[in-house]
């Protein structure tokens, strides 16, 4: 029954009649939508980077450092510290099942790192095969991280932050080439790739020089570690895991499982949900006030259909006494508000669009570090959905009220309007 | 025929009551301040095919009764009953579809709407009974032949006289066959050449046997029915029938 050729023709002598106060509205509306649309794009961003920066220390993974005892226990008194050994991973291994990988870490700071004349104080890491996929060690194209083959051979093999690399060997191919550890020759086999990393437990990745733990005992007579990265074979399982390293530990080392003192634990799937939460409060806090922005172009929406109501009474109590039912009456005025809307939020997402693509291209140009955690503003499916959404509401509802109130009253009293 | 088509056959039209029934039809107008008491207790029958003119003086209460007849309006007191159908009580969807469809509706102002053609005006009413494309087609011309207008069906209300205007809303107000038509000083706006033209087609429907209503100022007019009810104030002073 809703003649669309009938709808375009009032919504045409709308914008007649109403024309100052229809642009205006539209101009709102499109301001409203391109607040929204840039709004909730830098937050999508931000969320993005957020969940990529969190990740970039290792996705899933808790690390383990030894404590000391807060209670006696079988006869050791409280206040013992305890030293992990490499080997204690593999009664790990052997006996926890939700352990999905792990690896030992032994951390040396303050080492000379020299190639050719250039010296550099760095901090080297001994670290297992493992260590490359559980702290997102991905090696750039020509490269590769250490292996088990290094591992057992005990090989002066390294693989480089990539920061590192830059400053010993600037844009020059690093692969392959030597370096000076302490004044041990080693040969480079790979170089970190650039990633955000947004939490760190000894310096950031890009800063290290990885090289393999038997070389690293080797070299330097170390037998504990200063820590253990592990994972859960799916994140659910973290906790059980958390739990089982109490116990599987607590008997090797003779300590009080309930004793949360002994392990000192950073669950970064933990962290990574409060990052998560975190930027979701802030896009929606952002997308808030889009939406509110929004609204105020709503508003003049539906002052324009009160007005474009109150100038069709008359029609509308000729159209309810010729036998409109109200659905009728209502049918084309919500679609004129509609239309209204959608004009203006075509404008706003249009503008919004090239705007945040245009960002996004100027971030590629720079290298500004607070742009880049910032992240690009990305007008994403979700953000998408959500303005139009948005739109379609407030051009339902601001035209719905108005023109309820009109077929509300008796046609007699319609017919009788001036 | 086309009364006995609705969906819901229980509250439709009884085919032996009285087209209009009213028993102590009251209409208080409450406009805050005042309260006018319009129409006071009307008592009136009308069966099918009577053609009736309501005269009175102004301020009298006419179109206030008309448009409680025509279901514009609800009484405030009193019982109508419409082709056997208490008005009372119904929903505003119910009234839009006997609005539709029992009752054709003729202004004094024509109320043409002016956006739109002779021919989409007269269209609107099949649009809203949900008629087909096809017979809503046939039906529009069939009614423009009617009132003497074919030549003018796609012009736009405002390119049209006053007579023409009229002509276009009563086949408007004929287009969904309606059982009652009802006229509130059809002639009112009109020179009296166009009030002719109008008045004849009024006297052929009559003819027809449709049942109607006018409302008029205009004696000669009143001759032309076959009842006039004369009203003042709020109430039915005289309910004679025209001698023939
Ligand atoms: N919507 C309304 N609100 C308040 N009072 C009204 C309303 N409509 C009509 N009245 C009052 O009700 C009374 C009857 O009005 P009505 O229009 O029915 O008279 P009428 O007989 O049709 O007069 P006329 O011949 O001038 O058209 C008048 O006193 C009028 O002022
Ligand atoms: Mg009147």
């Amino acid at each position: 029954m809703l003649r669309l050729g009938l709808v375009s023709h009032l919504f045409r002598r709308t914008a007649r009649t109403q024309g100052k106060r229809m642009a205006m509205t539209v101009a709102a509306i499109a301001w409203g939508t391109l607040a929204i649309v840039l709004l909730l794009s830098f937050g999508e961003g931000l969320k993005r980077n957020f969940s990529r920066g969190s990740r970039g220390m290792g996705e899933g993974i808790v690390v383990v450092w030894p404590g000391s005892t807060s209670k006696s226990f079988a006869g050791f008194p409280q206040g013992r510290s305890l030293r992990f050994r490499p080997e204690d991973l593999d009664l790990v291994r052997a006996s926890v099942a939700e352990l999905e990988s792990a690896s030992a870490e032994m951390i040396r700071w303050g080492n000379n790192v020299s190639r050719g004349r250039r010296t550099l104080s760095k901090t080297i890491k001994g670290v297992e095969p493992t260590y490359g996929d559980l702290r997102n060690q991905i090696p750039q194209a020509g490269g590769r991280f250490l292996n088990e083959i290094d591992e057992r051979e005990k090989r002066r093999v390294a693989f480089l932050g990539n920061r590192t690399k830059d400053e010993l060997f600037g844009s020059a191919d690093a692969v392959g080439e030597t370096v000076l550890v302490n004044q041990v020759p080693f040969t480079v086999i790979g170089v970190m790739t650039r990633k955000i990393q947004m939490g760190n437990y000894s310096g950031m990745d890009q800063d290290h020089v990885l090289i393999p733990l038997s070389t690293f005992r080797t070299l330097y007579g170390r037998r504990y570690v200063s820590d253990l990265v592990v994972r859960a074979r799916t994140p659910e399982l973290t906790p059980v895991l958390k739990w089982r390293l109490y116990e599987v530990l607590g008997a090797r080392y003779r300590f009080d499982p309930e004793d949360r003192r002994t392990l000192q634990i950073w669950d970064t799937v933990e962290t990574q949900r409060v990052t998560r939460n975190m930027a979701l409060g802030i896009e929606i806090f952002l997308g808030l006030i889009g939406a509110l922005t929004l609204l105020i172009g709503g508003i003049g929406v539906a002052n324009i259909m009160y007005a474009v109501v109150r100038h069709r009474t008359r029609e509308i109590g000729v159209q309810m006494a010729l036998g409109a039912r109200r659905s009728y009456v209502l049918g084309p005025l919500v679609v004129e508000s509609l239309a209204i809307t959608a004009l203006g939020g075509a404008i706003g997402i249009g503008a919004g669009v090239a705007l945040v693509s245009a960002l996004a291209w100027a971030q590629t140009q720079t290298s500004s570090e607070a742009l880049e955690l910032l992240g690009a503003p990305t007008f994403s499916f979700g953000v998408a959905v959500t303005v139009v959404v948005l739109l379609g509401a407030i051009g339902f509802l601001a035209g719905y009220f108005p023109s309820r109130r009109a077929v509300a009253i008796q046609p007699a009293a319609a017919l009788r309007y001036e | 025929m086309a009364l006995f088509n609705g969906r819901n056959g229980k509250r439709h039209a009884e085919p032996d009551a009285p087209v209009i029934a009213m028993r102590g039809v009251r209409k208080v107008y409450d406009t805050g301040a005042v309260q006018v008491e319009a129409l006071k207790g009307i008592d009136l029958t009308v069966g099918a095919g009577d053609f009736v003119a309501i005269v009175g003086p102004s301020g009298s209460g006419k179109s206030t009764l008309l448009n409680l007849i025509g279901c514009l309006d609800t009484p405030s007191g009193g019982s109508y009953r419409l082709l056997g159908e208490e008005v009372e009580g119904l929903g505003p969807d119910r009234l839009a579809e006997i609005r539709n469809r029992r009752v054709g509706f003729v202004f004094q102002s024509f109320n043409l709407l002016p956006q739109i053609t002779a021919w989409e005006n007269v269209e609107l009413p099949l649009l809203f009974k949900g008629v087909p494309r096809r017979e809503r087609q046939e039906r529009v011309e069939q009614l423009f032949a009617q009132v003497g207008l074919s030549d003018r069906m796609r012009h736009r209300p405002t390119e049209l006289s006053g007579g023409q205007m009229q002509r276009v809303a009563i086949a408007r107000a004929l287009a969904c066959d309606p059982t009652l038509v009802l006229a509130d000083e059809p002639t009112g706006n009109l020179d009296s050449a166009s009030g002719k033209d109008v008045l004849h087609l009024f006297e052929e429907l009559g003819e027809q046997g449709r049942t109607m209503l006018v409302i008029t100022h205009d004696m000669a007019v009143a001759a032309r029915t076959r009842r006039v009810v004369r009203i003042a104030d709020g109430e039915i002073v005289e309910d004679r029938a025209v001698a023939a």
